[in-house]
């Protein structure tokens, strides 16, 4: 027996819509029936309520017209979520889910306009955590301005996923003139991050609470496309772009050395960290330029610019910690080379695996 | 940081520097021979800053830092690693490990590789987080992975003892304790050695004191200071064994004077005695048996010893003929000599000791290198690949 609400309107006719009356997600919510259709109906419709979804076809049906009028490209992407614990200092999986999307639409100066969700829940999930999450990724969406248009569920046996795994594919449009990419970095450009770094990569390890530190460092997890959006207007001539998610810093600059076939020097004492964040590397041996970031971007540009995309990031709330990191040079083509605060200079390489912290 | 950024200061490393620049010409002028002053930094702890922190580039030509063989990651060898994958897959078994251990290849798998095959293997912190987790799993067998020298001896001991106090049935330890003294006299005693003087471990030497070295200085003649782990602390130690040998002492000193007591933690070394003895012999990859360079569990804490509880393979596995890390290790040759370093062997996929763990000196050097150096060797290889 659930109660029924009217809520969206199909062909002209009014639509009843279910409700999840049990308190965990069982395989039932994934079997095609009047579960899976009360869990659609209460968790993910009543939050993103909007005119593209509401018809609940299998496509989201999206005007072209529209869009060809707010740039000339259309950007694709998609990400997966699969982060442990859930929730988090800063954040939740939901929100990550949109940032993370929206982010990478937007680091290739597209404006980020609609998501798809699928969610893959492992069974035993309370409901009020997919309800949170759920909410989470609506309020997140709507603040960030764009629609999610299309999604899927489905519910797997216990240890078959991680309590929670979602993906969120995003569509945007990239503005006329806007040509970014990794293989355009040039001798003499120079290297900007928007803020501290490390802070998703340390919230989320602290979070899992077997270190027994205790230290108030949340996630830095935001959707940048505002400032990116500020910076581009600013500076147009903007080289590259890239969030600096997993593998951090030292991962971007390695793939910008490689692709454009350039030198890159950058500067421990520049590099924004918070002093939290710090202390917690220095006390499990772990390299900050390797931790993930969520709100988070590197930025090249040319010399002449340098200044005036300074000031453009720190414009912005989000860019308020800014600094210029390092430059681009002609030595070495391919490798990242770091001043150390010491004095010293060392070679900042990909990772190899995961970083594991030492054991003294 | 506080108490931190104070040990990373550069004008304070000019200080230092401009000392050592003075110091090396002077000594190299008043020996015969040509080759530069060879300085060994014993402990993987001080490799790491070394690198972390550009240290090498810094100094004057004519002194070199040979890595030496304080990584106890590294100095696992396979057959260990395979015991421990044994053990990880045994029916039940929570198998619990210090992170970096992780990765460190067995002839057939890592722990890590054996995890994803379906171990329960667990990264934890500390041994008590092991003794926890075998608290919370009374149905279940759980072991730790102890390894390290007498740095990370102590916790493992007392451990041990809480765990006996505490009448704990289902916990062991696969002991893989590693001593340095007997390693540092088997470097000595090897007659390919170049060494000039150490850099002696500062978190060993903070259990076990100063004593220990003395015979480094009074038979073998050769100067030892004890050092902290930042930067500064290195050039300074680094200093301090160039003024011995410009002075023509050899002596055992103390840079690490704010941790590391002359007489090392009582407590610490009262732990470490109750609960281990010296091995006969352990074997050290790289470097072959070594005489008493290793401790086993006493017959009272029997219980609590993987070896004796469960039937562990305990194969020797050879290390790869082409490995060249015992002559790294003895400054023989430097990594980018090895035959195989950077083509067979990288830190992806190690074939030698020293790749396994970034304390190693060629896994090191091949991530963090020399830029100059490290350059042309990769060129190389890229262009051999």
């Amino acid at each position: 027996m659930s109660s029924v609400v009217e809520l969206a309107k199909k062909n002209g006719k009014p639509r009843h819509r279910g409700k999840v009356k049990v308190p965990t997600i069982t395989l039932a919510h994934g079997g095609g029936g009047k579960a899976m259709h009360d869990l659609i109906d209460d968790i993910f419709l009543e939050v993103f309520d909007n005119e593209t979804l509401a018809p609940l076809e299998d496509q989201a049906r999206l005007s072209l017209s529209d869009m060809t009028a707010l740039g000339d490209r259309l950007a694709f992407t998609t990400d997966s979520y699969v982060v442990k614990p859930l929730e988090f200092p800063g954040g939740n999986i939901g929100k990550l889910a949109i940032c993370g999307t929206v982010n990478d639409l937007a680091v290739g100066g597209a404006i980020p306009l609609y998501l798809s969700c699928s969610v893959i829940i492992e069974e035993g999930l309370p409901v009020e955590t997919m309800r949170m999450v759920a909410r989470t990724m609506a309020v997140t969406a709507r603040e960030a301005g764009v629609k999610v248009v299309t999604g899927d569920t489905k519910v797997v046996e216990r240890g078959a996923c991680d309590k929670l795994f979602i993906n969120t594919a995003g569509v945007g449009v990239i503005r006329e003139g806007v040509d970014l990419g990794v293989d355009k970095a040039q001798p003499g450009d120079v290297i900007l991050v928007n803020g501290l770094l490390g802070d998703h990569g340390a919230a989320i390890l602290n979070a899992r609470g077997d270190m027994a530190l205790s230290t108030p460092i949340e996630s830095d997890c935001a959707y940048l496309h505002r400032l990116i959006d500020t910076l581009l207007s600013a500076v147009p001539r903007t080289r590259f772009l890239r969030d600096a998610t997993r593998g951090g810093l030292a991962t971007v600059l390695n793939e910008i050395a490689e692709a454009s076939q350039v030198g890159i020097e950058i500067y421990e004492d520049r590099t924004p960290l918070r002093s939290e964040v710090k202390g917690f590397c220095e006390i499990l041996g772990l390299d900050p330029l390797y931790l993930a970031n969520e709100g988070k971007i590197v930025c090249v540009v040319p010399p002449e610019d340098a200044e005036t995309a300074l000031a453009a990031l720190k414009s912005h709330p989000l860019g308020k910690e800014a600094a210029k990191i390092g430059d681009v040079t002609d030595y070495r083509p391919g490798r990242v080379v770091m001043q150390t605060v010491f004095g010293g200079r060392r070679i900042v390489d990909m990772l190899v695996g995961e970083q594991l912290p030492r054991i003294c | 940081m506080k108490y931190v950024d104070e040990f990373r200061d550069p004008e304070k490393a000019r200080f230092l520097l401009e000392e050592i620049r003075v110091l090396v010409p002077q000594i190299r002028n008043g020996r015969t021979s040509t080759s530069p002053i060879y300085i060994m930094e014993v402990c993987g702890g001080h490799t790491h800053a070394i690198f972390r922190y550009g240290v090498e580039g810094m100094l004057p030509e004519g002194i070199e830092l040979i890595h030496g063989p304080g990584c106890p990651v590294c100095v696992l060898p396979m057959g260990r690693v395979d015991d421990c994958v044994a053990l990880a897959h045994m029916p039940g078994m929570i198998f619990t490990t210090f992170g970096d251990a992780m990765r460190v290849p067995g002839s057939k798998e890592s722990l890590l590789q054996a995890k994803a095959n379906g171990a329960d293997v667990r990264m934890v912190y500390s041994p008590l987080d092991a003794l926890q987790i075998a608290k919370a799993n009374p149905d279940r067998p759980v072991t730790f992975f102890a390894l390290g020298f007498e740095t990370t001896m102590p916790s493992t001991a007392l451990t041990v003892l809480r765990a006996k106090k505490e009448g704990i049935k289902n916990f062991s330890l696969f002991c893989n304790h590693i001593t340095i003294i007997p390693t540092i006299k088997a470097i000595l005693d090897s007659p390919d050695l170049h060494l000039d003087g150490f850099l002696g471990p500062g978190h060993v030497s903070m259990v076990i004191g100063n004593s220990s070295y003395r015979f480094i200085a009074e038979y073998y003649k050769k100067p030892l200071v004890i050092a902290g782990f930042e930067p500064l602390d290195i050039l300074h130690g680094i200093l301090m064994v160039l003024k011995q040998i410009a002075e023509g002492r050899s002596e055992i000193e103390n840079q690490y004077k704010r941790v590391v007591p002359e007489g090392g933690n009582t407590v610490a070394l009262d732990a470490i005695g109750k609960v281990f003895e010296l091995r006969e012999f352990f074997e050290w990859r790289g470097l072959g048996s070594i005489d008493h360079s290793g401790v086993r569990i006493r017959d009272e804490y029997a219980e609590f010893d993987a070896e004796r509880r469960f039937s562990v393979p305990a194969l020797k596995i050879a290390d790869p003929k082409s490995c060249q890390c015992g002559e790294v290790l003895k400054g023989v040759i430097k990594p980018w000599d090895c035959k195989v370093f950077g083509r067979d062997c990288t830190p992806e996929t190690p074939l030698g000791a020293l790749m396994v763990s970034s304390e190693g000196a060629c896994a090191a050097y091949y991530q963090y290198g020399d830029v100059e150096k490290i350059h042309d060797t990769r060129a190389m290889v890229k262009e051999v690949a």
